[in-house]
């Protein structure tokens, strides 16, 4: 086993390397993702080693990289669409929900819609309004796409390989406050599938699951909590649609307890379609109601509120406190 | 209304014009081949109404009056071009060789797409106007790729030359120089709304501010849809870049079978062109130039009645799918909730599950 320490931000620049390396008919396409090397540099150096004609810098027009990804998917090709912060994907929301999703289905089959949507996701970078936002769940709820987030560099590393290679689209979640903190990646073997979700820590009392940025903060709680007596389980999803529920119906058998962290608003989102399936499926196990901690129902706060809006340490030992609170 | 930019070569009634940038290279028996498509389209035009106003269709799109500005493009394209049509193109499907029933699929409501869009090089329906256009521009980045010597030719109307998708594709396809034909049929009424709604300048005016050429043809000239359409598609192919072609021509009828023109548009300006028909001009020009005979012309309205009969039985034919297949190709990859969904309709007894 070779592991190297990386940054996630190098991590998933040495996974699209790979990729391309392994194929040529991936493409990347996207604004200043070239001799920038995209605003995050996730691209960096793709277009020096790889040519304009496979790092393609495009106009700026979010609908046109997606639209085109679905040509060029029509014609055998695999584009890595970046979308430059998560608030700019909503100009290309109708291609990527009209066409992307359903042309698989459309063409009986014959379309194979292989391309990602990369987009750098969630705030705790201190940004402007559209930097920080969570629209998974616009996307988790249409059938015919499938959405995945790292929160690791050794999940970055292999997860953007696994997604390039997989035949429908996936739209992709990077957490951008996790772009510049280092991990091992192992770069010999894949840590898991590309839907498996991830037990990031073992405990007894509380399973707490969340995704992306969420996880360095929910194990944080947990060392806390364990100081405190109580110990939680730390699942990441990693997949968010479909969802690893037999993972997680695991864990939740097990504890009898579930809390859930997003930085999204609860209304509709992954966290409360969670506690809806592990309801359903645990019904006998909990000892608890699911607890939801989430960003609140309003618009993105300016940023130097974000601290407060973002699910904390102290907001999750808050509803780990209430599940304990319930005892039968 | 037709300004002198419009390229003809053919009057409505049926006289030859002498045009500086384009001669009609076809012929007779050629000429006889795009009557010969066009009746026989607007035979499909007609039978698909009567399907739809006898409960068989769900809905339906007429074609007529713009049998011309298809098949005069449609006859243009080589076998290894694509195309991205809307749910409008009949007679771009029948000139790709997509089967008349397989394009009433869609309108039975028993699939959302109705044929193999890579046997045929006919990409399935859009109904979301505009997406197409940028799909397009993205297949011919890929030819670009390959290096291959193929165009993509890709069809909207006024109504979505307002769209966003359409002129984003402006811009791709002007920077990249893909190899890609705009066709806008220019059928003067999205639903309800006019022209001067959509544009104050003409359409084919706006590739110029993109950086390409555009060419407005009298669209119910196949003759000359037919020269403009090939020599676009040529430059594309030899990496010359896009061209956009505004059809100008009129949609006859009413957007769909759900619309009523009466409402919004005057009998008058109708009358007017229904003396401008696409069929009766060139069948005026073949029986005065070409001396094509009664007989012949009959032979074709047989065909045509032979089509529109085999249409109506295979269209009554088409049952109601097994429901389990709406899981089919939902993902190409195995998926749990389609798992899931499948289960559960076999449980209910809804399918047999067989698939």
């Amino acid at each position: 086993m070779t592991t190297t320490s990386m940054t996630m931000a190098k991590a998933l620049n040495e996974g699209l390397r790979k990729a391309m390396e392994k194929n040529k008919k991936v493409l990347i396409m996207g604004e200043d993702v070239g001799k920038l090397g995209g605003v995050f540099r996730i691209t960096d150096g793709l277009q020096k080693d790889f040519g304009e004609d496979r790092v393609i810098d495009s106009p700026l027009a979010e609908s046109a990289i997606v639209g085109t990804a679905v040509g060029l998917a029509i014609r055998g090709y695999r584009t890595v669409c970046e979308i430059q912060f998560d608030g700019f994907v909503y100009p290309a929301f109708d291609q990527i929900v009209s066409q992307v999703a359903k042309l698989h289905k459309r063409s009986d089959g014959v379309y194979v819609m292989a391309l990602v949507i990369r987009i750098p996701f969630q705030g705790g970078i201190g940004a402007i309004e559209h930097h920080s936002e969570s629209p998974e769940a616009y996307f988790a709820a249409t059938a015919g796409l499938r959405v995945v987030s790292c929160s690791t560099p050794n999940d970055a590393y292999w997860m953007i390989q696994q997604s390039v290679e997989h035949d429908d689209p996936i739209i992709f979640c990077e957490p951008k406050s996790r772009y510049w903190e280092k991990g091992e990646v192992d770069t010999d073997n894949p840590p898991a599938g590309l839907f498996d979700a991830a037990v990031r820590r073992e405990g007894t009392d509380v399973t707490v699951i969340g995704y992306g940025a969420s996880i360095k903060t929910i194990l944080r709680a947990a060392d806390t909590a364990a100081v405190e007596g109580t110990s939680l389980e730390v699942v990441d999803a990693r997949s968010l649609a479909p969802l690893d529920i037999d993972t997680m119906v695991k864990s939740v058998e097990k504890t009898g307890r579930l809390v859930v962290v997003q930085e999204a608003p609860h209304m509709a989102s992954i966290g409360s379609e969670m506690v809806a399936e592990l309801s359903e499926r645990c019904f006998y196990s909990l000892r608890a109601p699911g607890m939801r901690v989430s960003g609140y129902h309003v618009p993105y706060p300016p940023t130097r509120l974000e601290e407060d809006y973002r699910p904390t340490v102290d907001r999750i030992l808050d509803a780990v406190d209430r599940a304990m609170a319930y005892d039968s | 209304m037709i300004g002198e930019e419009l390229v003809q070569l053919l009057t409505p009634e049926g006289e030859r014009v002498a045009n500086s940038d384009y001669e009609s290279t076809l012929s007779g028996e050629e000429i006889f081949g795009l009557y010969r498509d066009m009746f026989i389209v607007r035979r499909l035009y007609n039978e698909s109404t009567s399907l739809q106003r006898q409960g068989q269709l769900a809905l339906w799109a007429p074609i007529q009056g713009q049998e011309a500005a298809q098949i005069g493009a449609g006859r243009a394209l080589q076998p290894m071009d694509f195309t991205f049509p809307t749910y409008r193109e009949h007679g771009i499907a029948w000139c790709r060789g997509v089967p008349p029933k397989d394009m009433l699929r869609l309108f039975r409501a028993t699939s959302n797409g109705g044929w193999d869009p890579q046997k045929y090089r006919h990409s399935v329906p859009a109904i979301v106007l505009g997406n197409q256009v940028l799909n397009a521009v993205g297949y011919a980045m890929g030819i670009q790729r390959d290096g291959a010597e193929e165009a993509v030719m890709t069809f909207f109307g006024d109504g979505a030359s307002s769209q966003g998708d359409v002129l984003e594709a402006f811009v791709w396809a002007s920077s990249f120089q893909t190899p890609v034909v705009f066709f806008c049929q220019n059928n003067q009424w999205g639903i309800s709304t006019p022209m001067s709604t959509q544009s104050k300048i003409p359409l084919y005016h706006r590739a110029h501010g993109f950086g390409f050429p555009g060419v407005r043809v009298d669209g119910n000239d196949v003759l000359a849809v037919y020269e403009v359409s090939k020599r676009a598609l040529e430059n594309a192919r030899v990496g010359g870049g896009p061209t956009l072609i505004e059809a100008y021509t009129y949609r006859l009828g009413a957007h769909t079978t759900s619309d009523d023109p009466t409402r919004y548009r005057i009998d008058a300006e109708v009358e007017v062109w229904k003396h401008r028909d696409p069929i009766e001009r060139v069948k005026s020009l073949l029986v005065r130039e070409y001396h094509v005979k009664t007989a012949k012309f009959d032979e074709v309205t047989h065909e045509a009645e032979a089509m529109a009969t085999q249409l109506r039985e295979d269209v009554l034919a088409m049952d109601r799918p097994d429901p389990i297949t709406m899981f089919d190709n939902a993902y190409a990859a195995p998926h749990p909730l389609i798992d899931e969904g499948r289960r559960e309709m076999i449980e209910l007894g809804v399918s047999g599950g067989s698939h």
